[in-house]
């Protein structure tokens, strides 16, 4: 028996309430993506939001996949904070040099505020455009960056990691700053549209501390960030790992985790067991090799692993395709998913 | 060199423990007692370098935490600069090597196995982050043999493959050793950039300098 059809946003509810939909949800998280769609460099096409716009509800008819994405790249939020960003033809813009040239910088730092940058009012403009032509059919995913995981780029890794091991003073005053600023980011993000919050925060994955350290930090900023936040979150490990934290990340109160291609889907399922979601984890850095057979057999792995029972969503395992993965690989994707996604899984299952 | 009979086992032990728990005093302790009759680089090779390597093969496992790795490396190389100083005649500046971060500003990763190299008595040069062409001409000035690069983002990776016909151009030998996290999620990377060689950690970049150095000698 076959479940009758339902809308994108229908299916990513049901997987939520760890129910079967009619077939496995799926999100390209598509960011560069689009300026090849509309033929743009990337920087002319990260700079409108009618490009955005137009790119996301493009990419969505044309490969089928179930949401929209307002992120445009991680380091929006450090121009905010009077950052600048680099911008290269090829690949993501990253951030420029660090805002936070020592560490005593951190005592006149304050939160910006959202009204004041015209950066942060683009991504508002995308999720207000992409609410008003999608209404309730597809979930828009807004973004922001933990603010433990920002001061990577707000003063170096190598400054913040000794920040947090010398100085727990100024670790603590840079939380309070960039809680302040991401709670209300996030809030704003909601309002304007985005129907749930992807929380990234790479560096509490146990790719990058100890689980120790995390129950000290990164665990404690999301216990006090993600319950002001007034709509569903994921937390997002951008290819980190996160199997040995997975009891205490349940507890931040998050419904879904991004998983890393490192881990296994299967394992993950059984640590999270039914209280929380997992979105993962195809190889998007090794995407750009893959044949459409490959493309397929990753997809029917992956769903096996996690497919059964619902609480899945198929994607890349980092939260954004990179700009190489051609168009033909991301419709062998689709192809595959609307193939083997069907439920039930009988073919999964035997 | 004199005859190094020591059996450093249970000093690698504590000394593996002082590193993870970032405890920088009694990794002190340890490294700077007498081992008659090691000398201080075979105190390196037979005790910081194989600790050291236990930790980055750890963090690819999961076991140990890049804090870990940075914080091990850190203490180490400042170590060693003290049982071994900089100009000392067993310092190793061979191969002549140097460590550049391909345009991205992400210095982290080059870090970490600068220190790991330097923690094992090798010296070498760091370059910071550069653009392909810039690089080239750096590593042709300086004459350098081994080049280890380090990129974060996959557009970075790619350019290796150019970097290297630059390096050809000249008609010199020169090793380009790449890591980073591009390099590490896809493992077929480093061959299609013609890379010579590919290290998922900093222990292993001090392995290739190893036998590097045993094959120019
Ligand atoms: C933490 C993290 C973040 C943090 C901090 C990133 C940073 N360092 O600036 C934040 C949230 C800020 C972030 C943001 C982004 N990220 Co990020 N992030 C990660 C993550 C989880 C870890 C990266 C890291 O810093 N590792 C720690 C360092 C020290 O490790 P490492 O450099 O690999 O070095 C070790 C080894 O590789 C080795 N090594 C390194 N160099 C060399 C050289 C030689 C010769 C040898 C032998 C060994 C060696 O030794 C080191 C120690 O053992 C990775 C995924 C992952 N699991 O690795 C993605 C990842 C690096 N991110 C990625 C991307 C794309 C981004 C963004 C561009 C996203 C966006 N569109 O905005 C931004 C850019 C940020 C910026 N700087 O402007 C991609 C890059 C690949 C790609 N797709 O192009 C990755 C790989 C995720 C993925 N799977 O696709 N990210």
């Amino acid at each position: 028996m076959n479940t009758p059809k339902m809308t994108s946003l229908q299916r990513v509810l049901t997987t939520l309430g760890q129910q079967e939909p009619d077939r496995v949800p799926f999100f390209l998280l598509l960011t560069m993506t689009g300026a090849k769609e509309l033929g743009l460099s990337l920087q002319d096409y990260f700079s409108k939001a009618e490009y955005v716009v137009e790119a996301q509800l493009r990419m969505r008819k044309k490969f089928q996949h179930d949401c929209l994405y307002s992120f445009l790249y991680a380091s929006l939020e450090v121009e905010a904070f009077g950052g600048d960003t680099i911008y290269i033809d090829d690949g993501p813009p990253n951030a420029g040099a660090p805002i936070i040239s020592k560490p005593q910088d951190i005592l006149s730092l304050t939160p910006p505020r959202i009204e004041d940058h015209p950066c942060l009012q683009k991504v508002l403009e995308i999720e207000r455009q992409l609410k008003a032509k999608v209404q309730d059919d597809a979930p828009i995913i807004g973004v922001v960056i933990s603010p433990f995981s920002l001061p990577v780029m707000q003063m170096g890794f190598e400054g913040y990691l000794n920040l947090m091991l010398n100085q727990p003073d100024l670790f603590a005053r840079l939380m309070q700053v960039n809680e302040a600023f991401c709670v209300n980011w996030a809030n704003a993000q909601l309002a304007a549209g985005a129907t749930a919050i992807c929380y990234f925060d790479p560096v509490s994955s146990t790719t990058i501390i100890t689980r120790e350290q995390y129950l000290e930090s990164g665990y404690q900023v999301a216990r006090r960030v993600l319950p002001q936040i007034k709509g569903p979150t994921a937390t997002h490990f951008a290819s980190g790992r996160c199997l040995p934290i997975v009891e205490e990340v349940a507890q931040t109160g998050t419904m879904i985790f991004g998983i890393s291609t490192s881990e296994s889907l299967g394992e993950l399922k059984k640590a999270v067991h039914g209280r929380a979601t997992l979105i993962g984890n195809l190889n998007g850095v090794e995407m750009r090799r893959w044949s459409a057979e490959k493309a397929e057999a990753e997809v029917k792995k992956a769903i096996a692993e996690a497919g059964p029972g619902g609480g899945f969503i198929l994607s890349d395992s980092h939260g954004e395709i990179p700009y190489q993965v051609s168009e033909e690989t991301l419709l062998a994707i689709s192809e595959a998913v609307h193939t083997w996604g069907r439920y039930p899984l009988d073919w999964a299952a035997a | 060199m004199g005859n190094c009979s020591l059996d450093f086992e249970q000093q690698k032990i504590s000394l593996l423990n002082a590193l993870v728990s970032m405890d920088t005093l009694s990794a002190r302790t340890i490294l700077t007692q007498p081992y008659d009759p090691c000398t201080p680089h075979q105190v390196v090779e037979q005790l910081v370098a194989p600790a050291l390597e236990i930790i980055g093969e750890g963090w690819e496992k999961g076991e140990y935490s890049l804090s870990q790795v940075y914080v091990s490396g850190r203490i180490c190389e400042e170590l060693v600069d003290l049982i071994l100083p900089p100009m000392h005649q067993s310092r190793r500046y061979q191969p002549k090597m140097a460590i550049a971060v391909l345009e991205d500003r992400h210095m982290l990763g080059s870090r970490v196995v600068y220190s790991a190299l330097r923690a094992s008595g090798f010296e070498l040069a760091h370059y910071g982050s550069q653009t392909v062409d810039a690089l080239a001409q750096r590593v042709e000035k300086d004459r350098i043999e081994l080049l280890l690069v380090s990129t974060l983002m996959l557009s970075s990776a790619l350019r290796v493959k150019r970097l290297r016909s630059l390096l050809e151009q000249s008609g010199r030998q020169v090793k380009i050793m790449v890591g980073g996290a591009p390099f590490r999620f896809d493992p077929a990377l480093w061959q299609e950039v013609r890379a010579d060689a590919c290290g998922s950690s900093a222990a292993e970049a001090v392995d290739f300098a190893e036998n590097l150095l045993k094959e120019l000698q």
